[in-house]
C-alpha cells in the first residue's frame, strides 16, 4: 500500500550527495598536522572521558610519528570497535569536549577523525593486530551481535574462549549496521569492523534467533557461559488513535530502512511529522529530509531548552531545513483510505519542574491543530525486549525493564552474563563497548580465569 | 623617529639588515629585487673559481608540523664566472648606490690569487669585501673556506694579503666550526681585519632515510655532511657572537637564526652592528624584511632609542661566567589556575623530567564549558629549585611564571665562596668563552 503522497525521487548522484559522510576522512597531512596540535597531556582529560579509557594521547602521538600500526593496536585493545566509534561517538560530549583545548581557547583536537584516520589504515590494508588466545576449552555464546556483544567476544576470544555469536539479524553488527544515520556510517562499513572480531576466530550465526533456532536450554548445555548483548525492540507506541495507519514508523524501522535498501527505494512521505527530540529523532527528520522530503516537522511536548539531542545533531538537523513545533503534542493521527493524511496536535504549557528538575507539559484546550503530513515516525524511544528476557529462566529485570546484573554484569542467572543497552537502557555505543569488556572480565573472572597452559 | 641607518666599518647601510651570501644573492635580478624590498645590503653568493654543484644541495628539518626548523646545504660558491659576477655587481650598484653590496670572496690560497680577486672586486663598485673562511663543505677539502678559518694563522696571514692591497674594509666571516671563535676572531683583528661577522654554518647531517638508508640530502642515495643554519642555530649563533663581542673590538655582523626582527634586535643587543638574513628568504622569499623594519623601528620607539647604537651591545655585560652568577637569587613556579588548561605537562615534566616540585591535580574543582574538570596541578615551593621547566613546557602563554623569593640572603657567586673559603680546594670556574 502506498503512501499518500511519496518525496519526489533525487538522482542517484543527489542521494549520495545527500548521505555522504558528515565528517569525511582525513588524509595523511591532515591527520599529522592535527595530530602535531595535541599537547601530550600527562592523565588525559580525553582519556578518562571515554567510557572505554582509550589512551588519546598515546594513539594520537603514534599518528604524528608515521606509526599508524601502533597507532590502530593502541585504538582496537581498548575498544575494538574504534573505527566505528571513531565514526558515531557524540565525541562533542565525550573525549574533544574534555579536550584541553577549550581552556585554551582553540578548537578541541579532532580525536574521532584521528582515531579513524588510523582504524581505517589497518582495516584497509587487512592488517591483523590480533590473534585470539590459546584455547582455554570453554565456549561462550553471545547473544545479538550489537557493540557489546561483538566486544565481549572479541575480549574473550583474546583469553582463549571458543566464541559463538548468535545474531537474529542477516548482517552482524546490530544498531551499528542497522540503526546509525547513513551518513555517519554505512552498513559496509559495521560489518566490516565485525570482520575484526572474526579475525580473532569469533563464530558468527547470522539469522539464528535464539528461542527459535536454539533453545535457552541448549544453550545453558553447550556453552560454559553466555552473554546477553541483545540491545532494546522496537519503539515504543504512542498510543494515539489512527496509530495503525499506514505510514506511521517507527524511528529505529525507519533508519534501517536507509540501511539496507537503496535510498530511491526507502519510501518517504512529501511531509513527514517526527515525534521525539531525541538523537534517534534527529537521525529521522535529517534522513526524511535527505531522501528528498519537502516539510518535514520535528514535534515535542518540551521546549528548545529541554530538548534531548545533543547540540551539534540540533544543529545538524536545523541545517538540513527542519522545521520545530516545540511545545506541541500530537492528539491523532487522521488517514484516507487507510493511508496517513495528517497530524492532528495540541499545544502545550510547561509546569513547573517537577523532582528530576524537568517541567511537564500540560497540553492547552482549544489549541488543537492540523498538520497536513504523509508519514509520522515514532521516535519516543526504544521498548526493552521483556518477553524474550522474560523466557530466560533466572534471569532477572529491573522495573524499567532492563537486565538486572551485578557488578561483574553477571545476571540472575549465574552463567549469563549482560551488557548493552539490554542493562543501561539505551546509551552510546562506546559505553555497550566498555561494557561488553568489562563483561568479558566479570565472566572470565566467575570461570576461574582458565588459561592453557604450556604454550 | 628611529633612525635605523648603521655606520659598519666606514660604511653606511640604511638599515641593519643584509642579505646573507648565500643563493639569495646568487644574481643582480635577485639583489636588486631585495634592495626594491627594502633590504639595506647584500654580501654577493660567494666569488671564486666556477664550481660544480650536486643535485640536491638542500635538507631541511620539521619541527611537529612546523617546517624547515633548521635547514643545511651542501652547495657550493657561486657556479658563475667572476666576470659575470663582477659585472653585475657593477650594474647593480648603479642602480642602487645608496645599498651596500660586499663582495664575498674565496680563492686558491695564494697572495696573488687573493691580490686579484680584490682589485676586480674593489673595480666592480663592491662596498666592502667579505672573506669567506668559514663554508665548511666542498670547498674546505680544497684549502678553501672553513680550512682556513679554522687555523688562526692561516687566517691571519690571508687577512694581511688582502689588506695589503684593499682599500675598502675587510670583513673575516668566520666558522663555528672550532674550538674557540675568539681565537679566530683575534687572529682577523691582527691580520688587519676592520670586521668580522659570524657565524657561518655548523658542520651537519641532516639526516637518514630510513627505507634507502640514504643519508640527506641525497645526492643519488649519497650524502655528505653541509653547512646547518635556520631559527635552530640562532642560540650557537648568539653565544659565539657574545664571546666575540666580549673579546674583540671589531665591528661585528652577525649571523644565524635571524628571521624576525626580535632574531635581529636581539644580535643587535649582544653587539652585532648588522645582520645577515639567509634560510628565512629562502622559505619566505625577500618581502620578511618589511616586518623586520618595520618591527625594529617599532621596538626602538617604544625603548626610546633613537639608534641602533642606542642598545647595541647592551646584553653583552650581561653575559658573564657561570661562577659570577648569584647563587643566592631565588625564584620559584606559580601557575595561574585561572589560566591553567589542566595538561599536566609541567607536572610530568618536573616528576620524571626536574626535581619533583609539582603535585598532580587533586580535585576537578574548575571545570572547562562542556563540565569536564580541568586538572589544576600545584606547585610545592619549598622543594622548587626554580629550574623553569614547568614554565618551558606550559602551553599557555604567562600560565607559569618564575616569582622571585626574598631569601634574605646577600648576593653570593660560586667564586666569591671560593674566594671567602680557604678550607676549599675547589678553584674558581676558569673563564672561557
Amino acid at each position: 500500500m502506498p503512501l499518500r503522497d511519496t518525496a519526489p525521487k533525487l538522482s542517484p548522484e543527489q542521494y549520495e550527495k545527500n548521505f555522504a559522510e558528515i565528517a569525511p576522512a582525513m588524509n595523511q597531512r591532515q591527520a599529522v598536522t592535527e595530530a602535531a596540535r595535541c599537547l601530550y597531556c600527562f592523565d588525559a582529560p580525553c582519556t578518562i572521558a571515554c567510557p572505554t579509557h582509550i589512551d588519546v594521547p598515546g594513539f594520537i602521538k603514534k599518528i604524528s610519528t608515521g606509526n599508524l600500526r601502533g597507532s590502530a593496536r593502541e585504538i582496537l585493545s581498548a575498544n575494538i570497535l574504534g573505527h566505528s566509534c571513531g565514526r558515531v561517538c557524540p565525541t562533542e560530549v565525550l573525549c574533544e569536549g574534555a579536550c584541553v583545548m577549550h581552556e585554551k581557547g582553540e578548537q578541541p583536537i579532532e580525536i574521532g577523525r584521528l582515531q579513524r584516520y588510523a582504524v581505517d589504515y589497518v582495516l584497509e590494508e587487512k592488517i591483523q593486530l590480533f590473534h585470539p588466545g590459546a584455547p582455554n576449552g570453554r565456549r561462550v555464546a553471545c547473544i545479538g551481535s550489537g557493540p557489546a556483544s561483538l566486544a565481549c567476544a572479541a575480549e574473550l576470544a583474546k583469553f582463549g574462549y571458543d566464541v559463538t555469536v548468535f545474531d537474529r539479524n542477516e548482517l552482524p553488527g546490530g544498531l551499528n549496521t542497522y540503526g546509525i544515520a547513513a551518513y555517519k556510517s554505512r552498513a559496509a562499513d559495521s560489518v566490516r569492523e565485525a570482520d575484526l572480531v572474526k579475525q580473532l576466530g569469533v563464530k558468527f550465526r547470522q539469522k539464528a534467533e535464539v528461542g527459535r533456532d536454539i533453545s535457552f536450554a541448549d544453550l545453558e548445555r553447550q556453552f560454559d557461559a553466555v552473554f546477553i548483548g541483545v540491545g532494546l525492540g522496537e519503539t515504543w507506541a504512542l498510543n494515539l488513535p489512527g496509530e495503525n495507519l499506514h505510514g506511521v514508523y517507527g524511528a529505529i524501522e525507519f533508519i534501517e530502512r536507509t540501511k539496507v535498501q537503496p535510498f530511491h527505494q526507502v519510501e518517504v512521505g512529501r511531509r513527514v511529522a517526527c515525534i521525539g527530540a531525541g538523537n534517534t529523532a534527529i537521525d529521522v527528520v535529517t534522513a526524511a529530509r535527505r531522501l528528498g522530503a519537502e516539510a518535514v516537522y520535528l514535534i515535542y511536548r518540551r521546549g528548545e531548552p529541554e530538548m534531548p539531542a545533543f547540540a551539534y545533531e540540533y544543529e545538524l538537523a536545523k541545517r538540513d531545513g527542519v522545521s520545530f513545533l516545540w511545545q506541541t503534542q500530537p492528539v491523532r493521527v487522521l488517514g484516507q483510505n487507510g493511508a496517513v493524511t495528517a497530524l492532528e496536535c495540541v499545544r502545550t504549557q510547561l509546569g513547573l519542574p517537577d523532582a528530576k528538575g524537568r517541567r511537564n507539559p500540560a497540553p492547552v484546550p482549544g489549541t488543537e491543530f492540523k498538520l497536513e503530513v504523509d508519514m509520522v515516525v515514532r521516535a519516543v524511544g526504544q521498548k526493552p525486549t521483556t518477553d524474550f528476557l522474560k523466557a530466560l529462566k533466572g534471569v532477572e529485570i529491573n522495573s524499567d525493564g532492563t537486565v538486572k546484573i551485578n557488578d561483574r554484569h553477571q545476571t540472575g542467572h549465574p552463567q549469563f552474563f549482560a551488557g548493552g543497552d539490554c542493562t543501561n537502557g539505551g546509551k552510546e555505543v562506546v559505553d555497550a563497548v566498555a561494557e561488553g569488556m568489562a563483561a568479558a572480565k566479570g565472566l572470565d573472572a566467575w570461570l576461574g580465569s582458565p588459561r592453557a597452559v604450556g604454550r | 623617529m628611529t633612525d635605523l641607518s648603521v655606520k659598519f666599518a666606514g660604511i653606511t647601510s640604511p638599515n641593519p639588515f643584509w642579505l646573507a651570501s648565500g643563493p639569495p644573492t646568487n644574481t643582480g635580478g635577485q639583489v636588486m629585487r631585495a634592495f626594491d624590498a627594502g633590504w639595506g645590503g647584500a654580501v654577493w653568493k660567494t666569488i671564486g673559481e666556477p664550481i660544480v654543484n650536486t643535485s640536491s644541495r638542500y635538507g631541511a628539518i620539521d619541527f611537529n608540523g612546523v617546517k624547515v626548523m633548521g635547514f643545511n646545504n651542501i652547495e657550493l660558491i657561486s657556479d658563475r664566472p667572476s666576470e659575470v659576477n663582477f659585472r653585475e655587481i657593477y650594474e647593480v650598484k648603479k642602480r642602487y648606490p645608496k645599498n651596500l653590496v660586499i663582495a664575498s670572496l674565496m680563492v686558491e690560497s695564494k697572495r696573488e690569487s687573493w691580490h686579484q680577486m680584490v682589485r676586480r672586486a674593489e673595480d666592480a663598485g663592491s662596498d666592502a669585501l667579505e672573506l669567506n673562511f668559514g663554508c665548511p663543505h666542498g670547498m674546505s677539502e680544497r684549502g678553501m673556506g672553513a680550512a682556513v678559518g679554522q687555523v688562526p694563522d692561516y687566517t691571519e696571514m690571508i687577512t694581511g694579503w688582502v689588506k695589503e692591497v684593499a682599500r675598502i674594509p675587510v670583513i673575516v666571516k668566520l666558522t663555528p666550526n672550532v674550538t674557540s671563535v675568539t681565537h679566530i676572531a683575534k687572529a682577523a683583528e691582527r691580520g688587519g681585519a676592520d670586521a668580522v661577522s659570524l657565524i657561518n654554518t655548523i658542520n651537519s647531517l641532516m639526516g637518514v632515510d630510513l627505507e634507502s638508508f640514504s643519508p640527506r640530502p641525497s645526492v643519488g642515495g649519497k650524502s655528505s655532511h653541509g653547512g646547518y643554519c635556520g631559527p635552530a642555530v640562532k642560540p650557537i649563533a648568539l653565544h659565539l657572537l657574545s664571546s666575540v663581542a666580549k673579546n674583540s673590538k671589531l665591528p661585528i655582523s652577525g649571523i644565524g637564526g635571524i628571521g624576525y626582527w626580535n632574531d635581529a634586535a636581539e644580535h643587535i643587543s649582544l653587539g652585532a652592528s648588522t645582520v645577515q638574513v639567509c634560510t628565512a628568504a629562502m622559505h619566505y622569499g625577500f618581502r620578511i624584511v618589511e616586518d623586520m623594519i618595520d618591527g625594529l623601528s617599532q621596538y626602538m620607539d617604544d625603548h626610546g632609542f633613537r639608534t641602533i647604537e642606542d642598545f647595541r651591545g647592551r646584553a653583552v655585560p650581561n653575559v658573564m661566567d657561570w661562577g659570577d652568577l648569584d647563587l643566592n637569587y631565588k625564584i620559584v613556579a606559580k601557575i595561574d589556575s585561572d589560566l591553567c588548561i589542566g595538561c599536566q605537562l609541567c607536572y610530568v615534566a618536573c616528576e620524571d623530567g626536574a626535581h619533583q616540585c609539582i603535585e598532580p591535580y587533586r580535585d576537578s574543582a574548575k571545570k572547562n564549558e562542556n563540565g569536564f574538570g580541568v586538572h589544576v596541578p600545584r606547585i610545592i615551593e619549598d622543594e622548587c629549585v626554580g629550574c623553569n621547566l614547568c614554565a618551558l613546557v606550559c602551553p599557555v602563554e604567562n600560565c607559569i611564571t618564575m616569582k622571585q623569593v626574598d631569601a634574605g640572603e646577600t648576593p653570593m657567586s660560586w667564586n666569591d665562596r671560593v674566594r671567602q673559603s680557604s678550607a676549599t680546594l675547589s678553584l674558581p670556574f676558569p673563564s672561557g668563552d
